[in-house]
């Protein structure tokens, strides 16, 4: 591995510009020009036919479905919707193409010249340009077997899964991105999640990066820093590097930073930055150099002859429009203002993944600091043993909600919630059917309670005649007992109260 | 030779509706007249005697149930090996595709078994349907019913010359830059290609997918438009096919028939005739004019000034579609496989050395020519260039529409060359179709009808264009023209033709 800079010192003499792009797998129920089923998971080669398997004379057609999903996202990034636009062929030899051509989009995108507002944690925000957003079919899955590496070299051969081929994905691409600074990898990650959230919010993918239904690819170059910063827009870019499929939100943010800290010691080096490809390592946190651009394929795009331009009327636009979801970042907003968050509790409750089911938890009924306890700490530890997220869990907003009503109608108090809760995980019913099949219900007859009192206070007369004497905090000592002496389903408020007027301070 | 092969579609159906024949004796007779004459024509890849029998009884079954019938069931027919035959070897006259048995029927092939048409086999073609003359199959050439020494026209010899040599009543074509044309003209048979999106392209391989197109090839204009009926229509698999119902063809035929052109305004096409045109090929279409003139069409000339670059145009637009269509031959999925003499065996060598071993050399020229013109740099000079000539072209047919209904010339410059005459000439084999591929061009339809003999004694083509989706017009002016020649001849033009000598064909390789 090459030498690396410190990040710090990299950005002391060196400005970074990025660019990314995303492909976003659309959860159409077909693909993108044929009827084949677009399933994730399914037996290798199962969902194929003649077309996505490219055989003499077959021919594609546009799935509607998707060309609406790609326009509501366009709308969402605030882009242009193009009145017409053609489909192209990109050329190259390749198992994991059945055609040898994959079916893209080249000059002229569906989506165009939009924006997207990407919030930073501490609250900063920067507007993405988006450059285009444009339709194009899924290759291949290709599994190389034998070698150590699990890539194309060394391999002993190549197992090909068209169950991917011809899925329908669009490509979000950005301007560059400038005046970062220090900030990119955190801009970068955030950007990649902001997409994220559109897209599940406008429902239109599955939005699983550990899937690959969401992928990012890294472009990243440095430039000198001007001596003075107002003239730091005025600098060439430098030559930039490709990460591709990085594919995770904390991968994104360390991969900017490696290649920043790369590119960095190579310049200051002397050396420059070859225009390539490079992949990201997970396990080791690096990236290594793929194809370079100088060695790259002339695809040889031209107008794909076998289907019509796409022309979506303005009318249809203006109706898909009227579809799009609120805003994740106003939504975000609202819901802070309305639930009474902190910036904090808000932001934590985000990257959790948990806004939703607090909002649905609170939409069936509970408090928003309710919803936001049960899932931001309980759930969120069981999410982690288990290994999944939030939605993950066998708990839906509606049994938290309905958990927080026993509590506020006192039948059950946090302690047996908690019991509860394992239940419902444990997949045993509702809150309502494990509280009655585990008999966790709180004692709250006064005269079952002061019976235990009683005995109590029998078996420790000393404590009994401290707290005659006025010593009401040797009362614990009395409300312990009970409780262990009813398992827990004493509320230990009234005991404590009852303890006192018995005997009388 | 059994005088049911004699017969039109046509007649063949008046004779099946009156039950004097049975599909299964009109299967039986073409299938015999197969095997006495193919192999002196080899019009045939291979036929598929079980198959068509089947199919012949279903049809006959059918008539008998009372079935209200497709105009065509029980008539046998051929099928051009570009067309996508389920469960059958479909070659494309490549060797690259020897042993590729499609999983799935074209559309026109489903519309002809749904329509009970016996399918009698598949027809030769020049590899990929690139070529004039047939003779670039990788399985031998075929031979021209009219002299065997010479070439049926092409790539749809096959097609041409079953139908001409009464192998078949019907066949089934593909026309990029003339293949249904050029070789019906030759062949002195009918043949028809439809406006862009007026036939299904859906199984139909690939050459120039912006060009190509399914058409009917017959003896004659009724049965070529009784079957255009047939394989006609909208197919939601091919979303470059026309919405439009079939235009009223048959009626349209049968007008022309009737020799009513009354009116109908003919356009003679100056730049496609005169210089570089057989003399014989020349004096038959003016006498044919003559006859549509006398039957009160009028007659005045045209000019197509962009026409003088179509050839140079259709020679960058098609190879570079054809490079992208035919890169699928990769042999990672499906056709024959060679792994490299040398060297290491990965995916690009044994993609390289199975293209290099199973592509002929007419193909790999178009592949070549096609890749290069749309490499960066000279993607604007060539394709570029070419898409601005097609527009030209357009243009020129949309100024003669203002003027007249129909545009007409001689369908080839000439007569059937000799095989082997043009094999090392590319260019002067591509000027067989100097007047057949501004048609494809501009996406409009046309037809080949026998004009007579030339004074070389083989067959002229006359060609009739019309605008898009006007498909009607040809059958109209072929119809009449047809009926005022026979009229002249005392009968159809194939019926001049030699006997052809009895020759059994060489066995051929079982399916698969």
């Amino acid at each position: 591995m090459a030498d690396l800079f410190g990040f710090d010192e990299a950005l002391e003499r060196f400005d970074p510009v990025l660019g990314i792009e995303i492909h976003v797998e659309l959860n159409t129920k077909t693909k993108m020009f044929c009827s084949c089923a677009n399933n994730f998971g399914a037996p290798p080669n199962s969902q194929v036919c003649p077309v996505c398997l490219g055989l003499p004379g077959a021919m594609p057609a546009v799935n509607h479905k998707a060309v609406e999903s790609a326009i509501r996202l366009g709308l969402a990034l605030n882009c242009e919707v193009a009145e017409h636009c053609t489909f192209a062929r990109k050329n190259y030899f390749y198992p994991d193409v059945s055609k040898d051509y994959q079916i893209s989009q080249y000059d002229d995108p569906i989506d165009f010249d939009g924006y997207l507002d990407v919030e930073l944690e501490d609250g900063a925000v920067f507007r993405i340009g988006i450059e285009r957003a444009h339709m194009e079919e899924d290759a291949a899955k290709n599994t190389h077997v034998g070698g150590a590496t699990g890539r194309i070299q060394g391999a002993d051969y190549t197992l090909v899964d068209y169950n991917r081929g011809g899925t329908p994905l669009v490509e979000i691409v950005t301007r560059p991105i400038e005046g970062a600074g220090a900030r990119t990898p955190e801009l970068a990650r955030a950007y990649v999640a902001a997409v994220r959230e559109l897209v599940i919010a406008l429902g239109i993918s599955d939005a699983r990066m550990d899937q690959g239904s969401i992928r990012a690819d890294v472009n990243l170059s440095l430039r000198p820093r001007a001596s003075d910063p107002s003239k730091q827009a005025q600098v060439p870019f430098g030559k930039r590097s490709e990460t591709k499929n990085v594919n995770s939100l904390r991968a994104i943010d360390k991969a900017v930073r490696h290649e920043v800290r790369r590119q960095a010691a190579l310049l200051a080096s002397g050396g420059a930055v070859v225009q390539e490809t490079r992949h990201w390592h997970e396990d080791t946190e690096s990236t290594s150099p793929g194809r370079s651009k100088e060695q790259a394929e002339d695809y040889r795009y031209f107008p794909e002859p076998d289907l019509l331009p796409i022309e979506p009327s303005r009318a249809w636009v203006e109706e898909l429009r009227l579809t799009l979801p609120e805003p994740p970042a106003e939504r975000r907003k609202r819901l802070q203002g309305a639930w009474g968050f902190t910036d904090f509790e808000m932001r934590d409750a985000v990257n959790a993944g948990a806004l939703d089911l607090i909002a649905a938890t609170v939409e069936a009924g509970a408090s928003p600091a309710g919803a936001r306890k049960w899932w931001m700490g309980e759930l969120a530890r069981a999410a982690n043993e288990r290994g999944t997220d939030l939605a993950g869990l066998p708990a839906t907003p509606a049994d938290i909600a309905g958990l927080e009503s026993l509590i506020a109608a006192g039948r059950i108090n946090d302690k047996l919630a908690r019991q509860v809760l394992e239940g419902v995980l444990a997949g045993e019913g509702t809150p309502e059917e494990v509280l009655t099949a585990r008999g966790l219900e709180v004692v709250s007859d006064d005269a079952a309670l002061l019976e235990a009192i009683d005995a109590a206070l029998a078996a420790q007369p000393d404590i009994a005649e401290k707290i005659r004497g006025g010593k009401v905090q040797a009362a614990g000592a009395i409300v312990g007992a009970v409780m262990k002496a009813t398992r827990g389903q004493a509320d230990a408020g009234r005991v404590r109260e009852l303890i006192i007027e018995k005997l009388g301070s | 030779m059994n005088r049911l092969t004699r017969l039109s579609a046509a007649e063949m159906v008046t004779l099946l509706d009156s039950r004097e024949i049975s599909s299964v004796e009109l299967t039986q007779a073409h299938l015999d007249r197969i095997e006495s004459v193919d192999g002196a024509i080899h019009a045939f890849l291979r036929t598929l005697p079980e198959v068509a029998l089947a199919e012949a009884e279903a049809a006959d079954a059918a008539r008998a149930s009372g079935e209200d019938l497709p105009e065509l069931a029980g008539v046998p027919i051929a099928v051009k090996d570009v067309l996508a035959t389920k469960g059958l070897t479909t070659t494309c006259g490549s060797k690259i595709l020897r042993n590729w048995i499609p999983a799935y029927d074209a559309t026109v092939v489903k519309k002809l078994r749904e329509a009970h048409l016996p399918v009698l086999g598949k027809t030769n073609m020049d590899e990929f349907a690139m070529g004039s003359s047939t003779e670039h199959s990788a399985y031998g050439p075929t031979h021209n019913p009219w002299d065997l020494d010479r070439i049926p026209g092409g790539s749809g010899g096959g097609s041409a010359a079953a139908v001409g040599a009464f192998e078949a009543p019907l066949a089934l074509g593909s026309d990029t830059g003339g293949s249904i044309r050029q070789p019906a003209a030759v062949t002195g048979t009918v043949g028809v290609k439809p406006t862009y999106g007026g036939v299904s392209r859906y199984g139909l391989v690939a050459m120039a997918s912006s060009l190509d197109q399914v058409g009917p090839v017959a003896r004659n204009v009724l049965d070529t438009a009784l079957l255009h009926a047939v394989i006609g229509g909208h197919d939601p698999k091919d979303q470059t096919s026309l919405n439009d119902p079939v235009p009223p063809v048959v009626e349209a035929a049968r007008l022309g028939l009737a020799g009513d052109v009354k009116g109908l305004r003919i356009g003679v096409v100056q730049e496609l005739g005169g210089s570089g045109f057989q003399a014989g090929v020349m004096d038959r279409f003016q006498e044919a004019l003559a006859l549509l003139e006398g039957l009160g069409a009028t007659v005045r000339q045209v000019s197509c000034p962009s026409f003088r670059y179509a050839l140079g145009a259709y020679y960058l637009i098609m190879p570079s579609e054809a490079s992208s269509n035919l890169a699928r031959f990769d042999a990672m999925r499906y056709g024959i496989r060679v792994d490299p003499k040398a060297g290491p065996v990965t995916a690009e060598s044994v993609m390289g050395a199975t293209r290099e071993a199973g592509f002929g050399p007419e193909v790999k020229r178009r592949i070549i020519l096609g890749t290069y013109a749309l490499s960066a740099g000279y993607y604007d000079a060539y394709y570029g260039s070419a898409q601005k000539v097609r527009t030209l072209i357009q243009r020129d047919f949309e100024a003669a529409w203002e003027q007249v209904d129909v545009l007409v010339s001689p369908t080839s410059p000439t007569t059937a060359f000799k095989l082997g005459e043009k094999l090392d000439d590319p260019l002067a084999m591509y000027l067989a179709d100097v007047a057949t591929i501004p048609v494809n061009l501009a996406g409009i339809p046309g037809i080949s009808v026998p004009s007579g003999l030339a004074e070389d004694g083989l067959p002229a083509g006359f060609q009739a264009l019309a605008p898009a989706r006007a498909d009607a017009f040809l059958y109209q002016v072929g119809g009449a023209l047809e009926a005022a020649l026979e009229d002249k001849w005392g009968g159809p033009l194939a019926a001049q033709a030699l006997e052809i000598p009895t020759q059994s064909r060489v066995k051929e390789a079982s399916n698969g």
